[in-house]
């Protein structure tokens, strides 16, 4: 707990996470906006997919923000400080995972619940009714599934430690180097499922037979993708010199 | 208490430091000298458990660092004062600090207050000056009250005021029963400050003796005669088997002998009548009892070696 206590002061005394969080909030919001105003009165309102679009631009931002959390020690020399303050690297780089989770988490559910809100106030719609559980699960899945986008970013911080690399790398790979696997003909798509940020963005869409372990079977693959990069930092972390 | 045994670092086939074994003790104030590249910043960093060492260990309070349960509580350090996050207050950086080791959040306005930082605690870290980054590192290095500190060339940098009040702070420290230990490359500033030192050069131990001891055993004090007719007693001393040194052109006056005999040098001289204007023994002074003993030592040896030792007689 003192170590969670510890981060979340981290995370919360300086500026950028506070920028990055209304920025994720802006961005997915904005979109659905956006989304809102194209739509002609005789279309029906907006569907859920495409009031949430705005997500995966959030995403971005919160994948930087977690990467931030960790590489920004790195750039200004306090992960001595910490590693002084406290030895156990591993458990700082889970308390870390945790915090920067936990706020992603809450910022995924704020994202997907506000453009859903923008959705019914300017392009309403029987397509917005959240009628049953799928519909429920497309909004309720952004939480977890950018809870454990930033786990895994908070990994990829810690092994890359630099700012750029490591938002560079997150941003390339989660916007474009997953489509472009894609494109790749024949084992293009099926390849692709695999890939983790594709497979954990299932929980946000209709249900799709291309997905071989259903939304919530891929948002479980993404985490443990997630949570074995962490693992992989935590170990490379605990070796290397401070 | 830090005792070090064998402590060894290597990077790829570079040597660091080198089977370096040392004890800094309670109550006094412990030099850590020795030139840039010497292995003290590694050494520092391996005591805290931040590098880990190639071979050998080093121990804190008895333990290894890592073994240690709130590490701030029993060893306080100021490595780099920039180690702070340029957007987070000064009041932030303490808090999440004592927290970490469950320390008491009101120690941070003590400590603060302690340093004179109490008006500017809540101003971000980044607009500090150098000597406010100081200040603020020493005051996260006393937040645990520990009785180990470790400070990392703490007056580089610093106004002659900030210097001086390093030097009374860590002696102030010393004199409570703290280990104090304090790395440096200013021969001057730890014959001032120190009690012991360790000496190292290309990361081993050179010495680890009383400072004073240090400059005795490395006395290379000269005797500098001044004389109207020096070329002539230059002369005249070679006959009786003492050679001075060569001469200095800024000083065409004055000889100067390693080693020479006051007494000696001026009963040549009556007899010969020879005229002194000056017979004075040179202290050597720690610059230059550094360079005799490290001659082999000295990591960027350069051209200037001489003409440093030179510079260094006047102190």
């Amino acid at each position: 707990m003192t170590l969670l206590a510890v981060e979340r002061i981290k995370l919360f005394s300086t500026r950028s996470p506070w920028w990055c969080a209304f920025a994720a909030l802006a961005l997915s919001t904005g979109f659905t906006a956006l989304a809102a105003m194209s739509t002609e009165d005789g279309d029906g309102g907006l569907s859920l997919p495409s009031a949430t679009t705005g997500l995966q631009f959030a995403l971005v931002v919160v994948l930087a923000l977690a990467a931030l959390a960790i590489t920004t020690e790195y750039r200004f020399g306090t992960i001595r400080s910490t590693f002084q303050a406290v030895p156990n690297r591993a458990a700082v780089l889970v308390a870390k995972a945790v915090v920067v989770g936990l706020v992603a988490l809450l910022l995924g559910e704020l994202a997907a619940f506000g453009s859903w809100g923008v959705a019914r106030v300017l392009a309403p719609g029987p397509g917005l009714e959240l009628a049953d559980a799928e519909a429920w699960r497309q909004l309720l899945g952004a939480g977890p599934f950018f809870a454990f986008a930033a786990v895994l970013a908070v990994g990829v911080g810690a092994l890359l430690r630099h700012t750029a690399g490591a938002v560079t790398l997150l941003m390339l790979w989660a916007l474009m180097a997953e489509n472009l696997v894609g494109v790749i003909p024949n084992i293009g798509p099926d390849v692709r499922e695999w890939l983790p940020f594709t497979a954990g963005g299932r929980v946000l869409d209709p249900a799709s037979p291309g997905a071989p372990l259903g939304p919530w079977g891929s948002l479980a693959y993404f985490a443990a993708v997630a949570v074995l990069v962490l693992a992989a930092a935590a170990v490379v972390v605990r070796r290397r010199d401070a | 208490m830090i005792e070090a045994v064998g402590l060894t670092k290597r990077y790829g086939s570079k040597v660091a430091v080198h089977d370096l074994t040392f004890t800094a003790r309670p109550g006094e104030v412990t030099g850590f000298l020795g030139p840039n590249g010497a292995g003290k910043s590694t050494t520092m960093r391996m005591i805290l458990g931040l590098d880990r060492p190639t071979a050998g260990e080093v121990k804190v309070a008895g333990k290894p660092y890592h073994r240690l349960d709130r590490p701030l509580c029993t060893v306080g350090a100021l490595i780099d004062a920039k180690w702070v996050h340029p957007n987070r207050s000064a009041r932030a950086h303490l808090r999440w600090l004592a927290r970490s080791n469950r320390i008491p959040i009101s120690r941070v306005d003590e400590v603060l207050d302690s340093v004179g930082l109490t008006e500017v605690g809540d101003r971000r870290a980044g607009g500090f000056s150098l000597g406010m980054s100081q200040r603020l590192g020493i005051a996260a290095a006393l937040l645990g009250d520990p009785q180990v500190l470790l400070f990392d060339e703490p007056v580089n940098g610093l106004d002659p005021e900030g210097i001086h009040w390093i030097r009374r702070f860590m002696r102030s420290l010393a004199d409570e029963g703290r280990t104090v230990f304090v790395s440096s490359h200013l021969l001057s500033e730890m014959a001032r400050t120190a009690d012991r030192l360790v000496v190292v050069g290309r990361g081993e131990l050179i010495a680890e003796c009383a400072t004073d001891e240090f400059t005795e055993r490395a006395g290379t004090g000269s005797l500098k005669v001044r004389s109207p007719h020096a070329d002539h007693l230059r002369g005249v001393l070679e006959r009786h088997g003492i050679t001075a040194q060569p001469r200095d052109p800024s000083e065409p006056d004055a000889i100067l002998i390693p080693g020479g005999d006051g007494a000696q040098v001026g009963r040549i001289a009556a007899a010969e009548g020879v005229v002194l204007h000056e017979l004075a023994p040179q202290k050597g002074s720690l610059e230059e009892a550094f360079m005799h003993i490290t001659g082999q030592a000295v990591e960027y040896r350069t051209d200037f070696g001489g003409a440093l030792a030179t510079a260094g007689k006047g102190d």
